[in-house]
């Protein structure tokens, strides 16, 4: 992720030493459910998978979620919900994620989620809505395709 | 020359079963099979009767309802009364909970459980932002106890019992129940059910924590003091290792981490200066059910076994109450898939029937949909179906702990026992539960495990029927439940109407006096009453405790 400064240019000091470090994740947990089997099961595939994983742990605010977003620089965020307040909390972050000019992370959302919600989701700007039962494997390639798209 | 285990059985039937039976008779209906054969609420080992053996058998099993209770915690088990059929429910606001809970009692339902929301879990108000999106989500919102009075309404509590899943404010919803049954002329002493109070595996796998483990035990501790004067009939605690099983762990893991859990509330009722007898009567545990069916009816029987022997020899209890461990249940909500959802419904039925093959003392089983979200009504009520067919046809309940001496169960039931035992000595090497989780034992222990169990699925070793075989290219979703928005409109409203007409000195008085308490080593207990009587929110005081106790933070990876 680069984060547009206030002249609207580019901040390109993440990008200066290796031309293919590898990418960062932030894996986070919004809302006040603790479910975190799925994001704990997930960290490990994705550092297996040879990326760099960062995890807010549970019980996140949408606020902090993208300050350790920015913080830590990531292409993508992940985030894992439970309890069915997806659409206030993950809207809150895709607006947040605006407010402060972050435009170039993947959004990917996870967890107990009606298909009826997918599409507001999706216009909110997540790029996949992975739902109960969703292999590693559809993550991991819709991740790389999501990646590779940017590169 | 020892006594033969015909004399000893002899010898139960008049000291245990007889006493048993006088108080609650057996019923017709369980004592012959379909067919007309006569089916005995015992049987024990035949044929190979030297002492020795009878030894032997007499220390592992023993007779039910006595020491190790390794074959149930009743005489007659099932044969005189059925386990509690409760289902955990609880979402939107009170009204729309004590709906559910009045059609779940026409229903033949026979206890309650309540679910509370997230925030109510926590100790927010649900107007606090941190409330945002989980006001009646996962279960019913509770600020005040206008909202439990409502919560109850009609709803007598001298008969029905209640089980209430509220762990860092426990407390304050016992004494909201306390304030409800006064107002129903059910004083607390009449009051039966049971309060999670559990907050070691909030920290270990669930995650409602608000303060630090300190004073958490404390406030665990008060509720045991109090209860143990004033009402003689409530669990104090339900020791769970239900979210650590559905965290990931395996059945010894449950089994041991539950066990050390229960150690460390009765290593801090003892430094609080409590009797053992005084308080372990009322400690009652939770397990989950996988749908692995041999394996789970040998966990509860170490369980218990493994339970007894710690609270007799290690803690010295003299109570044969003391000893048993008595536990719900809880079909395991991670095995629930949402591709073909009825499938659920099979699997459901398994681990319902492996809980009563258990001896469990009552039971929740899952609806088909909450793979997807909270179940339908139609679906909550063909999981209670489930169980009332499992009581009334299965012929299960005609005798008690009927898979004894399977060599199989027998021979995995020390095997669970061996294992959780040895869970329990390494914990107690580091110093014990508060130190083990501090450390991140536990937790890294449930992520391996849980790790392990994911990447069987992921490589087709572990088949799952409907999602990583036999899967179809269509999958009709059924109707689920959502909580309306209107709901948390009306909550929030009912919060300002409530702080609106109490009277705000008698809030801020007891809110004080409270604060000052939690200062001292004073049982907090009675000052929550009057606060909740003073209809003071469960956010208003648990920031009372939250300036006293600080608040827990979790590290992360």
């Amino acid at each position: 992720m680069r984060k547009l400064d206030q002249a609207g240019q580019q901040d390109l000091t993440s990008c200066t030493v290796d031309a293919h470090p590898p990418k960062r994740i932030l894996i986070g947990k919004v809302g006040l459910d603790g479910h975190d089997r799925g994001a704990k099961f997930l960290i490990r595939a994705l550092r297996d998978a040879g990326y760099e994983v960062i995890y807010t742990g549970i019980r996140r605010t949408p606020e902090q979620i993208v300050q350790t977003a920015i913080d830590e620089d990531v292409d993508v965020i992940g985030l894992s919900l439970l309890s069915g307040a997806h659409n206030q909390l993950f809207a809150r972050v895709a607006e947040l994620l605006k407010e402060e000019g972050v435009e170039d992370v993947v959004l990917l959302a996870g967890g107990t989620i009606p298909e009826k919600d997918v599409p507001y989701l999706e216009a909110l700007g997540f790029r996949h809505v992975f739902t109960p039962g969703a292999p590693v494997s559809e993550i991991l390639s819709a991740l790389q395709q999501e990646l590779s798209s940017r590169e | 020359m020892a006594e033969s285990l015909e004399e000893r059985f002899e010898q139960w039937k008049a000291r245990t079963l007889e006493p048993a039976i006088a108080k609650v008779p057996e019923c017709a209906d369980r004592t012959a099979t379909v067919s007309g054969v006569p089916t005995d609420g015992l049987y024990l080992p035949e044929g190979h009767g030297n002492d020795a053996a009878t030894e032997a058998y007499l220390v592992a099993q023993g007779f039910p309802g006595e020491f190790p209770f390794t074959r149930g915690v009743q005489p007659t088990m099932y044969r005189s009364r059925f386990w509690t059929m409760r289902q955990y429910a609880g979402f939107g606001d009170a009204e729309e909970t004590n709906e559910r809970y009045r059609f779940l009692l026409e229903q033949g339902q026979t206890g309650l459980s309540v679910a509370f929301d997230l925030p109510t879990q926590i100790g927010y108000d649900s107007d606090h932002a941190l409330a945002t999106g989980e006001v009646g989500k996962v279960g019913v919102a509770i600020d005040t106890l206008a909202d439990m009075e409502i919560l109850f309404d009609s709803i007598p509590l001298d008969k029905v019992s209640t089980s209430m899943t509220i762990n860092s404010p426990a407390m304050v919803l016992l004494a909201m129940y306390i304030a409800v049954g006064e107002k129903q002329g059910v004083e607390a002493s009449r009051l039966t059910g049971t309060i999670q109070n559990d907050m070691l595996k909030e920290y270990i796998a669930r995650g409602t924590y608000i303060f630090p483990p300190g004073p958490s035990l404390r406030l665990t501790t008060n509720i045991f003091a109090y209860a143990a004067e004033l009402m003689p009939r409530f669990n104090t605690i339900s020791v769970s290792g239900y979210h650590i099983r559905e965290a990931g762990s395996t059945a010894a893991q449950e089994v041991g981490f539950t066990l050390a859990d229960g150690i460390a509330y009765i290593d801090a009722a003892l430094s609080a200066g409590l009797d053992v007898d005084r308080f372990a009567p009322r400690m009652s545990f939770f397990f989950g059910a996988m749908t692995d069916l041999l394996e789970e009816v040998a966990k509860f029987r170490a369980a218990r076994r493994l339970w007894a022997r710690i609270v007799k020899e290690r803690f010295d209890a003299k109570d044969p109450r003391s000893w048993m461990l008595r536990f719900h249940t809880q079909t395991c909500g991670a095995t629930l898939t949402a591709q073909q959802v009825d499938n659920n419904v099979v699997r459901v039925a398994i681990q319902a029937l492996a809980a009563v093959l258990g001896g469990t003392q009552s039971l929740h089983t899952n609806s088909r949909d909450e793979a997807l979200g909270l179940p339908t009504e139609e679906a909550v009520q063909l999981a209670l179906r489930t169980q009332q067919v499992i009581a009334h046809e299965s012929g299960v309940a005609h005798t008690v702990d009927p898979l004894a001496g399977s060599y199989c169960i027998e021979k995995l039931t020390d095997q669970v026992e061996t294992e959780a035992a040895a869970y329990i000595e390494k914990i107690d090497e580091m110093g014990g539960m508060v130190r083990a989780i501090e450390q991140h034992y536990p937790q890294n222990e449930i992520e391996q495990s849980s790790y392990r169990y994911q990447q069987q699925i992921e490589r087709d070793q572990r088949i799952i029927v409907g999602v990583n075989r036999y899967a179809t290219e269509v999958d009709v979703q059924p109707e689920i439940l959502t909580v309306s928005e209107a709901a948390t409109r009306r909550q929030i409203d009912r919060l300002s109407e409530v702080r609106g007409r109490r009277d705000s000195s008698e809030v801020t008085h007891t809110l004080t006096t409270l604060e000052e308490a939690a200062r001292s080593d004073a049982n907090l207990m009675p000052l929550i009453v009057d606060a909740v009587r003073a209809y003071a929110s469960v956010g208003e005081i648990c920031d009372a405790l939250r300036r006293v106790f600080g608040e827990y933070e979790e590290h992360t990876m």
